[in-house]
């Protein structure tokens, strides 16, 4: 049987990782995430495991790129203007296909912003977020529990396809607090890297990982090869439903504004009103087709975000065979209660 | 190389170089410098459970020429790729091989602090006082008065500042073990190169903390000059303004502890 505790999303990170048999840490102090380097100096070291504290999220991402050269699992968090500075690295790891998890308790931008929760970040995570063409998985948590959930499938996922994943809680995803079941995933096989993984050519030819393609042709072959690892990792998708079947408007949002938005459609659905919600639980990959069948249905679309319109741009994508989606925008320095979305919701419904 | 009978091999190239000329200029020592950390390894019997960590540089492609798995780091970053590596398999050696640009000016924060960690893990620092591979700018090492294709009338202390010396900088910080400087413009230089090299694989594999060989080197190429030229430029214009020597030996300083 599982442990159930009472963690906050921060600490329910570093239980999730280490469930699903995280060996490395390293990272960089920044609000709203400091209980992940906190608890993992703890945690991990006791663990027989290895706890960093860099010099900055340049290195604390680039001490994760050497980590995984060698196939060990290993993770960095950070939030948002520390995730900027992390995506030399998470580039160098798509392009070098290394895997990875990296958590961004997102906060409020650009610049410094504030401490509060935010969306600002979904272009950055979605889209790359550094320099070239290329994607990391992003999953993203909307409870405590989903946070530990979250943990074990971005390794397992980061492993499956060699590539990062990144994980995109927000402020308040961090620091609320709930009962989380600490499941235990199985061990991880001590092979899972083995055939390329770096540890001394020991008996075989060595092995490169980088990321230099300036041979004819070699970078528009690895560029394509990115691309078809990215279509395989459509398979990935995966959104919660609530109430769509028989809705008129579908609300899609995500993370903890997508929690925050189900009691909204839940009350609204109290007051008779034909509504539902999709929050997408993937990020990247998208998932449209789903959005693209409700649709297809006829329904009409409100997309709510903790910015100023960024997912709205993927849901526009998704449905623009047969219509467009409405947009919420709900500012940063504020934390949103169910009644914020219930009057666009409303208006959107008309 | 085949050896005729009544012949005997004296001398050979290291197994783990590979057998193919590189893409390096004429007169450039990054091929010496490849050597000899080969050569050391070799003899330490560690190539297989070696691994290197690149940087971004004229000396990106060293994994074309040494038979190490290898990890390309970006720009600078290096020593704290080498860190995630070393942490996740401290059973292994783990060396840098970085430029001037790539360690002194970019990665500096880098350096400092794997240094300041006591990472086990040995930096092979080939500073030429240019950046090689773009063509020549000035690098934090750059001579006073050096003309490169940033500082056209050459650098000046109160516009560029001082070349950094990095060896000695290193040596300050309480997880560097051993800290040296050495030159490859002559053949008793190379050979305490080589030495050198030896000595910080040796702290590595003691776990005595980071060990660091700052090596001087030319760039006939972005210095203007044939191969003949740059190595007399290297023993008298830089080593007068970087010296040799040791500026930090934990093994040296454990023998007369003791
Ligand atoms: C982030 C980043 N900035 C700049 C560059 C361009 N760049 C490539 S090599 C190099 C300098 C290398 O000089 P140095 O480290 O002195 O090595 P050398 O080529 O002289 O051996 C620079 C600036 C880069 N690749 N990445």
């Amino acid at each position: 049987m599982s442990e159930i505790k009472l963690l906050t999303g921060n600490e329910a990170v570093v239980h999730g990782a280490l469930a699903a048999g995280c060996r490395c840490y390293f990272g960089y102090p920044i609000t709203p995430q400091n209980a992940i380097p906190e608890l993992m100096s703890q945690l991990l070291p006791a663990a027989g495991g290895q706890f960093v504290q860099a010099e900055s999220e340049v290195a604390s991402a680039n001490m994760l790129l050497g980590a995984a050269a060698t196939g060990t699992r290993a993770m960095t968090s950070s939030s948002s203007p520390g995730i900027s500075l992390k995506q030399e690295a998470i580039s160098y790891m798509a392009a070098s296909h290394l895997p990875g998890v990296i958590v961004n308790m997102n906060r409020g931008g650009p610049g410094l912003g504030d401490i509060g929760s935010s969306q600002g970040d979904y272009f950055q995570s979605t889209r790359g977020g550094g320099h070239g063409d290329y994607r990391t998985l992003v999953l993203a948590p909307a409870s405590c529990q989903e946070a530990y959930d979250m943990m074990i499938q971005a390794f397992d996922l980061a492993f499956k396809y060699r590539n990062p994943v990144l994980v995109l809680g927000d402020a308040i995803v961090a620091q609320m607090k709930e009962p989380v079941k600490m499941w235990k995933p199985e061990p991880v096989s001590s092979d899972e890297a083995a055939e390329w993984r770096l540890e001394g050519a020991a008996g075989r030819e060595s092995r490169v990982i980088m990321s230099l393609y300036l041979a004819e042709g070699a970078l528009a072959q690895q560029n394509r090869n990115l691309v078809a690892k990215y279509e395989a990792m459509r398979a990935e998708v995966g959104a919660e439903t609530y109430e769509t079947a028989d809705a008129d408007l579908i609300v899609v949002a995500y993370g903890s504004i997508g929690r925050i938005a189900k009691s909204s459609v839940r009350r609204l659905r109290e007051q008779g009103h034909k509504v539902g919600l999709v929050r997408p639980l993937t990020l990247y990959p998208y998932p449209d087709k789903m959005l693209e069948n409700l649709a297809a249905q006829g329904k009409k679309f409100i997309t709510i975000e903790h910015n100023t319109g960024q997912m709205v741009e993927d849901v526009r994508l998704a449905v623009r065979r047969y219509t467009d989606s409405s947009f919420f925008g709900y500012m940063p320095g504020n934390m949103p209660a169910s009644e914020d979305f219930m009057e666009p919701i409303l208006k959107a419904l008309e | 190389m085949s050896v005729h009978q009544n012949e005997e091999l004296v001398f050979s190239a290291p197994k783990l170089m590979a057998d193919k000329p590189t893409h390096y200029c004429p007169g450039c020592h990054h091929g010496t410098a490849h050597r000899l950390v080969a050569e050391v390894l070799e003899e330490m019997n560690l190539p297989e459970e070696t691994i290197c960590i690149g940087s971004i540089g004229c000396s990106v492609f060293i994994y074309n020429y040494m038979g190490l798995d290898a990890v390309e780091a970006p720009h600078g970053r290096a020593p704290a790729v080498a860190t995630g590596v070393k942490r996740s398999r401290p059973d292994r050696i783990v060396f840098t091989y970085q430029g001037d640009g790539d360690l002194a000016s970019i990665g500096l924060a880098e350096i400092m602090h794997a240094a300041n960690r006591g990472e086990r893990i040995t930096i092979i620092f080939v500073n030429n006082t240019v950046y090689g591979m773009t063509g020549g700018q000035m690098a934090p090492t750059t001579l006073i008065g050096q003309k490169t294709t940033t500082t056209p009338g050459g650098r000046t202390l109160e516009s560029e500042g001082a070349p950094m010396k990095m060896a000695e900088i290193i040596a300050t910080l309480g997880g560097c073990a051993y800290s040296t400087r050495v030159a490859l413009d002559t053949v008793p230089n190379i050979r305490k190169a080589k030495k050198a090299i030896r000595h910080a694989f040796e702290v590595q594999r003691k776990e005595l903390g980071l060990s660091f060989v700052e090596i001087l080197a030319t760039c006939p190429t972005n210095w203007r000059m044939d191969a003949v030229t740059a190595n007399k430029r290297l023993t008298e214009e830089m080593i007068p303004a970087f010296p040799l020597g040791v500026f930090v030996d934990a093994v040296a300083e454990a023998k007369e502890g003791a």
